[in-house]
């Protein structure tokens, strides 16, 4: 597998990261480098094997449904940028 | 098959419907903030639903349980093993820039709804999936002219998105799907299915095509939120789409909005990159693995759906399909006949069934109120049935007696005894009152010995304006014949 150029422009785009035409081309190369080292991977057989995700033998934890957080607005709005009758103010998206 | 005739002949419309709907939990899917609709601003937010960096999500054990119950209720598969993927977009109330979601591993497979068609007919409608995903914030546009803000209030909240298959070929189609998923989810207790709350939001995937030719192109309809904009949306946009093609044009797989003011749907401005959504299972949650013991005790606590309590209702109670189908499309009403019928011996369940749907409707329309608060409740109807059936009351005089009651509240015989309301069934009173009635009225007495029936009727009228209405309108009838044979 490898990417092109406008390929790494799509990514960068969907990731709101902003790349110089420059950088592309460097991009471009480090990307097909890491993605031909991982290929690696795909020599080995793993026909029949289930996917590993976990390390531990364990299962996703549940937790009871009960009210214990939040009520916390203040400190939920105080990283925003702006703030206005306890909303996160933002510059306007309407569609 | 319901067809759209076009100006080049005839056209089927294919739709297959995803309904969001939030599930009824009292804390989020992956944190422990309060669900409750109208809080103030931002005030049922964690650090997790904020997406602040270092928190981790949690599952709630009900969400799972209530998507399980509502696969379930759908006759469908439940998977023991699902996975949470993330869905990668950025929008401003989605502070993770993603939403957990599930892909390619839902917690349910396929299913099927059974429709009650306005016809009389029924249909069945496939389900594709039903996932576990979180709601986003909400955006308000209004409040400022240059800004919009933003509530965390909903994001992380629990929805279930159940996908049909796409089987459905008219509005009325669509209506009766969501009208009998609702019937079924606030049934199960799974979700309110409340549309004006945004508890339960449709999207509409709509193409039209030749009869029997292969699927055209569809578009989706975003976020309608109520089901008679859905039957609206659903007329329209399958009207555009057929004149695009008669004109010789091509319909794009688009994302559209409804305009529930105009009744049109129009094409969203800014199209999204493709939904390049570049789903990855989340790295913060294993796979959700389910015991199937667990899920086979739910499937046995099941309450029963409308399905069977409809078909119990024919069975049991002698209803029409009708009758039974309108009695149990809300539990709520179903639940009020049945304490109707239950609750006093020998009591008709017809007869409960007719004012249910007659006066109680009316009543609950005009007042704008649901059955809940209704002033008239189901032991209150029971004792006014009871006054009919014994003869105490006519049914005429009874109709009198129920908007009484549902003015103020007292039971039947109270305001039978207030109003001096009971039925006058002693034959010597009546027959004296027939007595003077024929005596006073010789020219009508004359036309039905002469063979007008007609005159009988009017005969009746005249003793029961009478009586205030009281008489027994059978022993009236009755005498009335022995006096003017």
């Amino acid at each position: 597998m490898a990417v092109d150029r406008t390929t790494v422009a799509h990514i960068a785009k969907l990731a709101r990261i902003r790349i110089d035409a420059e950088q592309q081309d460097a991009l471009t190369a480090d990307l097909n480098n890491i993605l031909s080292w991982i290929e690696q991977l795909s020599e080995l057989d793993t026909e029949g094997v289930a996917p590993m995700t976990s390390v531990v033998e364990m299962r996703l934890p549940q937790r009871p449904d009960a009210v214990t957080d939040g009520n916390c607005r203040d400190k939920i709005l105080r990283n925003a940028p702006e703030t206005m009758h306890g909303f996160f103010v933002v510059p306007k998206v309407v569609e | 098959m319901s067809l759209i005739r076009g100006r080049t002949g005839e056209w089927e419309v294919v739709i297959g419907l995803e309904v969001h709907a939030q599930v009824i939990a009292d804390s989020k899917l992956f944190s422990g903030a309060a669900t409750a609709f109208g809080a103030e601003p931002n005030t049922q937010v964690s650090l997790v639903d904020a997406a602040m960096p270092g928190m981790l999500p949690v599952l709630n054990a009900r969400s799972v349980e209530q998507a399980v119950r509502t696969g379930l209720g759908l006759n469908a598969r439940i998977n023991l093993t699902s996975v949470f993927e993330r869905k990668n977009y950025f929008y401003p109330d989605l502070p993770q820039g993603y939403q957990i979601s599930q892909y390619l591993q839902p917690i349910v497979g396929e299913g099927e709804i059974t429709l009650d068609l306005p016809d009389g007919s029924v249909k069945t409608v496939g389900i594709e999936r039903l996932h576990l995903e979180q709601d986003a914030g909400k955006s308000l546009h209004d409040q400022h002219p240059n800004c919009t803000y933003i509530d965390l209030n909903r994001s992380g909240v629990t929805l279930m998105e159940i996908v049909s298959k796409p089987d459905m070929r008219s509005g009325d189609e669509a209506a009766a799907y969501l009208t009998k998923l609702r019937a079924i989810l606030r049934y199960l207790g799974t979700s309110t299915g409340n549309m004006e709350e945004g508890s339960m939001r449709c999207d509409i995937n709509l193409s039209v095509r030749r009869p029997g030719a292969a699927l055209g192109t569809r578009t989706e309809t975003k976020n309608v939120n109520s089901i008679r904009f859905v039957k609206q949306a659903i007329e329209y946009e399958a009207k555009r789409q057929i004149a695009v093609l008669e004109d010789g044009g091509t319909i794009e797989q688009e994302t559209r909005l409804f305009d529930p003011g105009k009744g049109v749907t129009r094409a969203m401005r800014t199209k999204e990159e493709a939904h390049d959504y570049r789903y990855f299972p989340d790295p913060d949650l294993l796979p959700l693995v389910l015991d199937s013991e667990w899920v086979e005790e739910l499937r046995r606590a099941l309450p029963e759906l409308p399905d069977a309590r409809k078909a119990r209702f024919i069975a049991d109670y002698g209803l029409s399909a009708y009758d039974a189908g309108v009695l149990v499309a809300e539990r709520e009403t179903a639940d009020y006949f049945e304490a109707v019928v239950r609750g006093g011996a020998g009591r008709d369940a017809k007869r409960a069934a007719n004012w249910i749907m007659g006066e109680v409707f009316a009543a609950l329309n005009r007042d704008g109120i649901d059955l809940a608060a209704a002033p008239v409740d189901a032991a209150r109807l029971g004792g006014l049935l009871d006054l009919i059936a014994d003869g105490t009351i006519s049914g005429r005089i009874a109709k009198d007696v129920f908007d009484a009651m549902w003015d103020s509240g007292k039971d039947a015989a109270t305001i039978v005894e207030e109003k001096g309301l009971k039925q006058i069934s002693d034959e010597g009173a009546i027959a004296a009152i027939v007595a003077r009635v024929v005596a006073d009225n010789p020219t009508q007495a004359e036309q039905f010995r002469a063979g007008n029936e007609k005159v009988l009727g009017w005969f009746v009228g005249q003793v029961m304006k009478a009586t205030r209405g009281q008489a027994n309108p059978g022993v009236v009838n009755r005498l009335l014949r022995e006096k003017l044979s």
